[in-house]
């Protein structure tokens, strides 16, 4: 179970950068790291522990397939920040409506 | 210890030295790039684990789309080379030490606990076995997730095209 434990130092390490980072860009790349540290236990709970049903293969395709369109969104977001207000920092981003 | 256990610490330790450096690179570019070594890395657990085919969606998905959008977005909003600024040692301290004695309570109760594993083997995870669940409507049937998430998909599809158009305005 020692995937548990690398799963573990992935979330916390995404977690570390979402609270550090200033830059929208890399707080995302944080949550990705976070939602990978998820499905890697999904998957490998429900390899060795329940190898007869697929629960977890299952919720990491949809985990895997929501990530996807949060990150079309929140690119579409960034770039259009960018064009109004010429930066994606979060401290800069003080009101979103245009 | 034989030579899968061996080559399991060794890739971990490998995703995990990724993973921090790319949370604290300075480059926006070089942190995306050390991303898609992480996803590389999980993607080849999932190999080990026996899931070909959620593998062949890690890498197309995540390498193929997500990684893709990031790297292009980068490239759109900052100039290459460009450092990031630096954040205040004092959140630095906060949000390391908020994180290390986090992982330090999950991993000790990792370590305490004992997983009962299951000892039938599993059968081969076929490309009809994923097929069929993803489509039925019986037990264990992920027809409605399935569906729920194509129309998620088309309504993302539809708002970034929405919020990332120019207005017809600035054109002129």
């Amino acid at each position: 179970m020692h995937i548990l434990v690398l799963s573990t130092i992935i979330f916390f390490t995404g977690v570390y950068g979402f609270l550090t980072r200033k830059n929208m860009l890399t707080m995302l790349i944080s949550v990705e790291l976070i939602l990978n540290a998820v499905n890697i236990n999904f998957v490998a709970i429900n390899k060795y522990m329940y190898p007869e049903n697929l629960e977890g293969h299952f919720f990491t395709l949809f985990v895997i397939g929501i990530a996807a369109a949060e990150a079309a969104v929140a690119v579409a977001i960034f770039i259009n920040l960018y064009r109004n207000i010429r930066s994606i920092d979060v401290d800069d981003v003080t009101e979103m409506k245009y | 210890m034989n030579a899968i256990s061996i080559s399991f610490y060794f890739g971990s330790a490998l995703v995990i030295i990724f993973a921090i450096m790319s949370v604290t690179s300075r480059r926006l570019l070089r942190s995306a790039i050390y991303l898609l070594f992480v996803l590389v890395g999980i993607a080849v657990f999932y190999l080990v684990l026996d899931y070909m085919f959620l593998a062949a969606v890690q890498v197309v998905v995540y390498m193929g789309g997500i990684l893709v959008l990031i790297i292009f977005s980068i490239l759109l909003t900052s100039h290459i080379g460009e450092k990031l600024q630096t954040v205040s040692p004092l959140s630095i301290v906060f949000a390391a030490g908020g994180v290390v004695i986090g992982a330090a309570v999950v991993i000790s109760i990792l370590m305490e606990h004992t997983f009962i594993t299951s000892t039938t083997a599993s059968n081969e995870l076929t490309m009809k076995v994923i097929g069929e669940s993803l489509l039925s409507v019986s037990k264990f049937g992920y027809v409605l997730p399935f569906e729920v998430i194509s129309i998620l998909l088309l309504a993302a599809m539809v708002a970034a095209i929405v919020i990332a158009k120019r207005e017809k305005k600035s054109e002129l």
